[in-house]
Formats: C-alpha cells, structure tokens, sequence
C-alpha cells in the first residue's frame, strides 16, 4: 500500500521495537451496496421508492415487480404502500421481464427492478422482444449501474448502457442525485414506451437542487458556464464534474458543466452548442468507454460534422476489480482528484 | 430415494460410517464455522449466517469425498468443486484452507482492496475455485459442461456443484437439471443448500419453490433429501452418490436442509437475515458459543 510505504520513508529514525510491531493497517474492505455519498453531504432517503409510491397514487395503473431484490432497488417502500399492486417475482430474471411485459400487454405500467447486470445481460432477450418491440410502457429499474459495488465483475454493471443503447424504442436515463430520480419517475411513467433507469438506492446525494435545475426527459441541461473547459456528464460523475469543476477553479481554470441524464433520445442539439466551442471538452461517465457517453458523444459530433477532439472520463474496456469502492474509483480515475488531474495534464 | 431428516438421526447412523470419519467431518466443520467468524469480524458484516448454516456440508465435502491435491489445485485428475453461489466465497474459502489450499493466515484479508478473497467468489482471484459465481444460477450449467468433458476426455473425475435455494428460482438451473439427465452424466452431484431464506426474506414468501424433492426427482436425478447439519446424515447421502456416481447414469442431488447461523445459538435465535447483523461485541460471544456448543457435543 503506497501510504505504508511513504510513511514508512519519511520517518527513517522510526526504533526497531516499533518497527518490529507495526500497527496493523486497517484494511479497506468492499461493502456489497457502498454509499458513494461524501461524508456529511445531504441526501434523500430511497427517492425511487418514494417517487414510485407518489406517481402510483395519481396513476392507478403503475405496478410494481421485483426479482428478490425489493429491499435492494427501493421498491420495499412502493411494496408496503400498495401489497395489492407489488408482485414478488422470486430471483428469476426472465420471468421479471417477460412478466412485465404481460402486465404492460394488459394496460398496466409496470416498474421491474432487480440490479443492472442482470437486466441487461440475463433478460436482455425478454426486454428486447416482449417489451421493446411492441413499444410496451415497461419500466426496467436497474440498481447497482457502472462501478457503483465492490463485489467485482458480476455485479458491476460497467456495459448496461452499451448493451441498451443497441435496443430501439428504449429511453435511458442515467440520473445524478435524488432530485432527478423524484422528477424522473413519473415522466417515465407518463412517456409510452420501455424505459431503463440506472437506479441509485438508499441515501443519494441530493446535488441538483443549487443549480435551479428541472430533469425533463430527453432534454441536457447546462448547469454552470465556463471559459477553459466544458464537461459533458450524466449519473453520479455529474455530481463528481461539479465537484471538479470547483476544485479546478481554484486552479484558475473555469469549468462549465452540461449534465444529460437522458442518455437515449440524446440531446445532440444542447450538447454540441457547448463542445463546438475551443473549450477542451471531456465527457464523465460512470460506465465503460465502450458504448456510453462517450461514443454517444462522439457519434453525435461525428455526424455534424463537427471536428473536435473530445477527452473521455470513463472506465476502462476491461473486467474491473474487486475492492472498496472509493479505492476502485481512484484506481479507475473516477474520483475527482483523478479528474481534476486528467484535465491539468490535457491543458498542459 | 429419499432419506428423510427423522429417519437418518444420528442413532439410525447407517452402517459403514465409521465414528472418526464423523468425528473428522465435525471437527473441520468446526473450524470451518470459526474461520468464517474471524472472516466475518473483519468485515463486519457479511455472509456468515450462511457460511455457519452451509459449514458441515462443506466439511462433508472437502473432509471426506473430494479427490484433490492440496499443494496442486490444478491437478487435472482433481474432483470439481462448483460454488455457483457467489456470496458464500467466506465458507468456501474457510473450506479451502482447512482442506490445505488456502494458508489459514490468508483469511484475515477476505474482502479487503488487493485480496485474493474476495467477497463474491471469482475463479480468476483464488486457488481452488473452479468457477466465477455470483450471477446466481450459472453453476449448474458450467458442471453440465465440466462433467460431459470430462466423460468426454476419459477421465473418471465427478463433479460436485453447489447451489443456494434461491438459485432454484432460476431457469437456468432447470435448463441444467434436464440437461444432465438427458446426457446421463452419472459424474455430476449437485448440493443444494436449503436455508429457506433469499434475498428478500423467506423462500416461501419470495417464490414457492417446494415441493423440491418432487422436482428434481421428476427431472431424472437421483434424489436425497437430509438434515444438512448432521454429519452422519451427510456422509449417508454422499456416500449413497458415490455409490450412484458413473461415467454414464443419473445425475445426483443430495438437498440439504440447513439452519442460517447453525452452531452459534446467538445467531441461530436472530432473526434470519440475508446479511445477518452482528455487532462488534458479538463476535467474541459466537466464537465462545461455536466452541461451548462443538466441545459438549465431542464429549458427549
Ligand atoms: C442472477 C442473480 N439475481 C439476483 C442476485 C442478487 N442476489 C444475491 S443473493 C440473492 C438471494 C438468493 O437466494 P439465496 O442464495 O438462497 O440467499 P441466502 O440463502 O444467502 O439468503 C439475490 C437475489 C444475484 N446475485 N444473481
Ligand atoms: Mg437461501
């Protein structure tokens, strides 16, 4: 561990008695659902569920499934607000989805929760074709996207949005904080067909409420202007962008922020006004290089033509490790002295 | 068949099981269920509920039946030893070190940042695991594939899946399950650890899976149903595959009905939990408990 070492370094005098009984470093140990809330920030207490249960009361038609994960994704709190609505579908993915399906196929709006990776990978068959090709009003509620537990490969959803992003008629959103899940549910409710939400659970950081901001689906929304730099984020990194933003302004370098949850329809109109600019632009995301914001960035600036160098903050293309999580968003340069870093190196 | 939990006590022990193999099984179950504890205090929360319910199974495996080098877990002639179900890595690592392919000292890092243990249980990280599980439901399918090539290549090798009750709610398994019959791999055992709890409470409550022996019977497989913490109980059934196990034949399930928490009375009292609170203070009382409860039982 390199802060062992280092201390170890700078305190050559240190006694062979106390050399010989170190102090056992204190290990930093991986928590299956790890709060990436900073210490003392304010927070929202399960806003999914909650919103869920707000929509339900005006629409009658929201239903509520899980794969034995309701106490995992927030759909508990809809779960006890409405027993006769909430349907327990045992850890059996497919039969969640295809299910969904059925209950849309009959007039309901139903929200499916269970954990990215096994949305998109084990039930993506189902979602396609029962849900996505008849255009059905399924609301898939994937908790635990990108890089958000320590429990390794199986459970970090680093490709959900590379793998839905290839689904027509499918809306994403990748929402920051709280204030964009409670605005966010009920337009997924109200839009008409299949929806993929990257759920964050349990206490989320409230962010969004300072910057005069509404989430509207399908719409990118500038949050702050800057001179130097523009950074193009959605999810949790937008909250890690405005944090960067901030420390980067310390060093004399003025960072605007352009958030889009909506990751499909995307934006392209909002988000190439801001990067056809000669501000260095670089897009955060909490997701693979491959096949997310980056590319959907990159595809859209492509295509207008627009000749632009655009930097990527995103994980690596490769099977992450296990581990703490905020050793891992370090490691994986999510973390935003990593970004505020990444940004100096490129001004030079 | 199906032995049944009253009719295999621990007096109507069957013949042929010796008293030190039993004596040996409940010992490493012992310090299986102790590991897991010292694991569990690291991290301060975690699977030991289960680890502590699936520990005499685990003895049962790696103790008495398991064909493997401890000094080279690649053996190619080595039993297969499948733990589909990811997060009970804690008592499969305090497996692997009282079968000798994990140093003992090694389990204090389980689930801390560089280990080789990590909480979900990954092929890539740690000697001895054969599989990555975690995404529930996977295991199964892999042993198909294990036991149609070994058979395949001439190897007389068996392989052994584990699996949780909640991974019966997966069709996977059941894909698997028909598969194996229809290839009639007599060289593959499956294990299932019937806690009657999942992720979102109890079995009964997230999805109805009994009747299970019913089931899996139905689907061709050599079917044994026993009281998951008797050893005795466990020897019989294993011994009863064994028996079974052929390059060509059934394909064998012993279902092991088990007690989240087993051992430790503080925690077997506790309101079943899929991650089971225990405060810091607690972890002494269960190691004093585990040992109270395994010495008056060796002394009796
Ligand atoms: C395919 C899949 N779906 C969901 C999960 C999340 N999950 C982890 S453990 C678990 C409960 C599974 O039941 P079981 O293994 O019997 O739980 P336990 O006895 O340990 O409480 C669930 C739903 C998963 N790991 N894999
Ligand atoms: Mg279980």
């Amino acid at each position: 561990m390199s802060t062992t070492t280092s201390a170890a370094a700078a305190a050559p005098t240190v006694t062979a008695a106390a050399a010989a009984t170190p102090a056992k470093p204190k290990l930093k140990t991986s928590a299956m659902i790890a709060s990436f809330a900073d210490p003392g920030q304010k927070t929202a207490s399960a806003p999914f569920g909650h919103a869920l249960v707000k929509a339900a009361q005006e629409n009658d038609r929201i239903v509520g499934l899980t794969a034995d994960l309701g106490k995992y994704t927030d759909m508990h709190i809809f779960a006890k607000a409405f027993p006769e609505r909430f349907f327990q579908m045992g850890m059996a993915e497919q039969l969640l989805f295809g299910a969904a399906a059925g209950l849309a196929e009959t007039g309901l709006v139903p929200f499916a929760s269970t954990y990215s990776v096994f949305a998109a990978r084990r039930a993506y068959d189902f979602l396609c074709l029962d849900a996505a090709e008849p255009n059905l009003n399924v609301n898939i509620v994937g908790g635990l996207p990108g890089l958000t537990t320590g429990y390794g490969p199986s459970h970090q959803a680093t490709e959900d949005m590379a793998i839905f992003r290839g689904m027509p008629n499918l809306t994403i959103v990748d929402p920051c904080d709280s204030i964009d899940i409670e605005q966010a549910v009920p337009q997924l409710a109200a839009s008409d067909g299949p929806t993929y939400l990257r759920l964050l659970r349990g206490n989320v950081p409230t962010v969004l409420d300072e910057y005069g901001y509404t989430f509207e689906l399908g719409k990118a929304k500038v949050l702050r202007g800057g001179n130097d730099v523009v950074f193009i984020s959605s999810g949790l990194m937008t909250m890690r962008a405005l944090q960067a933003a901030k420390a980067l302004a310390a060093h004399n370098v003025d960072v605007a922020v352009v958030h889009t949850p909506t990751i499909k329809p995307f934006d392209a109109a909002t988000v190439l006004a801001e990067i056809n600019t000669d501000r260095l632009a670089v897009t955060l995301e909490n997701h693979s290089v491959v096949g997310g914001l980056f590319e959907t960035v990159a595809s859209a600036v492509v295509t207008a033509g627009v000749g632009k160098r655009v930097v990527p903050v995103a994980l690596p293309d490769q099977f992450l490790d296990a581990g703490a999580l905020p050793t891992l968003h370090d490691r994986y340069g999510l973390a935003v002295d990593r970004i505020v870093a990444k940004v100096l190196a490129e001004l030079g | 068949m199906t032995i049944t939990h009253e009719s295999n006590t621990e007096s109507a022990m069957p013949a042929g099981i010796v008293q030190d193999r039993l004596a040996h099984v409940s010992a490493a179950a012992y310090r299986i269920r102790h590991h897991a504890l010292n694991m569990g205090e690291v991290q301060g929360q975690g699977y030991v509920g289960q680890a502590l319910g699936a520990a005499d199974m685990l003895a049962t495996v790696y103790g008495d039946q398991l064909r493997f080098r401890a000094e080279d877990p690649h053996w190619e002639a080595r039993d297969r030893f499948l733990l589909s179900t990811g997060h009970y890595a804690i008592g499969h690592y305090a497996a692997l070190a009282e079968a000798g392919i994990l140093p003992v000292q090694e389990l204090e890092t389980y689930g801390s940042d560089d280990s080789r243990l990590p909480m979900s249980g990954m092929s890539t990280y740690t000697p001895g695991m054969e599989i990555s599980g975690g995404s529930l439901g996977h295991g199964l399918t892999i042993a198909v594939g294990m036991a149609l090539g070994l058979r395949h290549q001439g190897s007389s090798a068996r392989v052994f899946n584990f699996l949780s009750d909640g991974e019966l709610d997966e069709g996977s398994t059941w894909e698997a399950a028909m598969g194996a019959h229809h290839h009639q791999l007599g060289n593959l055992t499956a294990m299932v650890d019937i806690n009657a709890l999942q992720a979102d409470g109890k079995t009964d409550t997230v999805l109805r899976t009994e009747p299970v022996t019913e089931k899996w019977e139905s689907f061709g497989w050599y079917t044994q149903r026993v009281d998951g913490n008797d050893v005795g109980a466990l020897l019989a059934a294993f011994d009863n595959a064994a028996a079974q196990a052929a390059a060509v034949g059934r394909p064998s399930v012993i279902l092991c009905d088990t007690k989240v928490g087993r051992g430790v009375p503080l925690l077997e009292e506790r309101e079943k939990a899929h991650f089971m609170r225990i405060d810091e203070h607690e972890w002494q009382v269960c190691r004093e408990q585990l040992t109270a409860g395994y010495e008056g039982k060796a002394s009796a």
